[in-house]
């Protein structure tokens, strides 16, 4: 009974990261620019297919490819913010999220061409046996999937809360305006967000595609499952997303173990709608905060 | 109704007859009756986007709905299919206002998530327990009124479109009148309107539920066209598609949501030729379009037809 338990939580916990990685990128960007970047999941398909590209393909060492692959979706993000974003410097919130959309499908078609419709995968990151926690058989692969993205978590609390780059996004978060006013190079803080959340999504796509595979098109339902995330934990909100992302993973998993697997999606998004019914702000979000908002 | 809006539509019902006649190819009018079924969803969205000033990522959903009910009655109950199609109206009317109630409280991006939830639990809740589940049904009667069968493409494209015409003319009356200024007033300012003594919940409920049975009779249309449907058909992709089509034709004018729907419609076609390259030339051009053309197609293309002809035109 509760071995089942555990296995169920620890695939939750599983597919949650990459949820939360998402999330996590969304709240990036829209703290900088208040738009949702619906290009999000394509991010971790970067990941996932050009890490692939560089160990499997050309078998380049293991680190060298991480640090490549993390590279190129960083010059993705930045090649995004400056091809379209920047050109566009328009207010209408709406008319940026479908360019973010249209910039999704653009990737779609680089990476359906470059990779074709195959499904990828490479090794583990540890050879190994399964580990038995309390009975429940758990893949190696899986723990490097929630450590890394513990690890990101951490990384970003430091950057936002030590460094001068993440205290001038934080104040570009609050007033765009104020944040300008008092020096702050407000079009480079939306670089380095597009940047950071590309980097964010590939390493969720790096560590999650031994487990799970990736194609070019499985972008539009993790940027689905970690718009959900970000929303469920309140917009903008570090903590929310990790929160959202691994409540939603563990919920489908268990809906899907306990009830029936056709249903798991449906069941994350009731609950979604529920939140947002009772909550509009997300678990954590104050509605003070939540009205502050320009979109 | 202001005079260049009927002259418009009676420019489209020129068009409309004249498709057919002018071009033999079936393949031409079946792109037709698409672009029709397409556009009655974006006009549906344009009203609730560009006059209400709401978001919605669901209108799969209604499709959706208008789809599979008046498929399910007219194919298992062998019912007719003009009351099938106004049965699945209704019923789509009725989802609509049980999103809206608790949906409308909600603003921009938490209005959109609300109603992508409601798509793709629809979305699901077919997949899993709709006739024929994942892989759908078929043997669906052709669109019929008693005793005349619109069997050929070019009786069914004449049908969809003089429906896209009665939806417009609909639609005009709606927004010009008592409603439709109040709605134009909430796009302004939602407190002001407020203050004016409107119920605005109410009136958001009503425009919720007019794109609902739109998006829902283009859904039925589709059905009796293609006979066949499944769940794959009423993903969140179709109602981004939509979104698509209204943001590139233009929010703010009816005809933007007829325009961005025919051309979304052709574009894929168009981009045949490229093969493996189809969808990131589709993707570039969006992207540019979107770009370029910001507010949108028909409203740039009024604004330039106004410059040339001076003041004389109306404005809307």
């Amino acid at each position: 009974m509760l071995t089942v338990f555990l296995q169920f939580l620890f695939s939750g916990l599983t597919v949650g990261s990459v949820y939360a990685l998402v999330g996590m990128g969304f709240n990036i960007i829209y703290n900088a620019t208040s738009i949702i970047n619906l290009a999000q999941g394509e991010f971790v398909v970067v990941g996932g297919l050009m890490m692939w590209f560089f160990s499997d393909s050309l078998h380049l060492p293991f680190i060298v490819s991480i640090c490549l692959t993390i590279l190129s979706a960083g010059l993705v993000g930045l090649l995004m913010e400056r091809l379209t974003i920047r050109p566009l410097k328009s207010h209408d919130l709406l008319l940026m999220i479908m360019v973010t959309i249209s910039v999704s499908i653009v990737l779609r078609g680089i990476l359906a061409f470059k990779f074709g419709k195959d499904p990828y995968d490479y090794p583990a990151f540890s050879e190994g046996d399964p580990l038995n926690i309390g009975g429940a058989i758990i893949q190696q692969q899986t723990l490097w999937v929630i450590g890394i993205t513990g690890l990101c978590i951490i990384l970003l609390y430091l950057f936002y809360n030590k460094t001068i780059i993440g205290k001038a996004m934080r104040a570009c978060a609050v007033d765009t305006t104020a944040a300008q006013l008092v020096g702050i190079n407000v079009s480079r803080m939306v670089m380095i967000s597009f940047v950071l959340s590309a980097m964010v999504g590939a390493i969720g796509g790096i560590a999650i595609t031994p487990i799970s595979l990736m194609e070019y098109d499985n972008g539009p339902m993790l940027a689905v499952k970690g718009f959900c995330a970000a929303i469920m934990g309140g917009l903008g909100r570090g903590r929310g997303a990790v929160i959202g992302g691994f409540s939603i993973g563990i919920l489908e998993s268990m809906t899907a173990g306990y009830l029936h697997s056709g249903l798991k999606d449906a069941v994350a998004l009731v609950i979604l709608l529920l939140v947002l019914f009772l909550k509009p702000a997300g678990i954590l979000g104050s509605s003070a905060a939540a009205r502050l908002r320009k979109f | 109704m202001n005079r260049d809006n009927s002259l418009a539509v009676l420019v489209l019902i020129a068009v409309i007859i004249f498709v057919p006649l002018v071009s033999g190819s079936a393949y031409v009018i079946t792109i037709g009756v698409f672009s029709g079924i397409n556009a009655l969803i974006a006009i549906g969205l344009c009203i609730l986007m560009g006059y209400a000033g709401q978001v919605s990522l669901g209108q799969a959903g209604f499709y959706g709905i208008g789809a599979y009910v008046s498929a399910t009655l007219t194919h298992h109950y062998g019912l007719p299919v003009p009351l099938c199609v106004a049965a699945a109206m209704i019923v789509s009317a009725f989802a609509a206002v049980i999103l809206a109630v608790p949906s409308l409280r909600l603003k921009g991006h938490y209005l959109a998530v609300a109603t992508l939830s409601f798509g793709e639990i629809i979305n699901i809740a077919l997949n899993e327990w709709g006739p024929g589940g994942p892989s759908g049904f078929g043997d669906i009667p052709t669109f019929n009124i008693l005793d005349f069968i619109f069997d050929t493409t070019t009786s069914y494209f004449y049908l969809v479109w003089g429906c896209v015409v009665l939806v417009l003319l609909f639609s005009f009356n709606f927004i010009n009148s008592r409603t439709g200024r109040a709605l134009r007033a909430l796009h302004g300012s939602e407190l002001a309107s407020r203050a004016m003594g409107l119920d605005v919940t109410a009136l958001k409920i009503k425009v919720f539920v007019i794109s609902a049975a739109y998006a829902s009779l283009a859904g039925s249309l589709y059905a009796h066209y293609v006979t066949f449907i499944s769940p794959s058909s009423f993903t969140l992709f179709y109602s981004i598609l939509v979104l698509m089509m209204v943001v590139i034709g233009g929010i703010t004018n009816l005809w933007g949501g007829v325009v961005g729907a025919i051309l979304i419609t052709i574009l894929p076609e168009l981009l045949r030729s490229f093969e493996e390259f189809d969808v990131l030339v589709y993707g570039l051009i969006l992207t540019l379009s979107l770009m370029f053309l910001r507010r949108g197609l028909v409203p740039l293309l009024i604004e330039k037809i106004k410059q040339l002809r001076g003041p004389l035109i109306a404005r809307d």
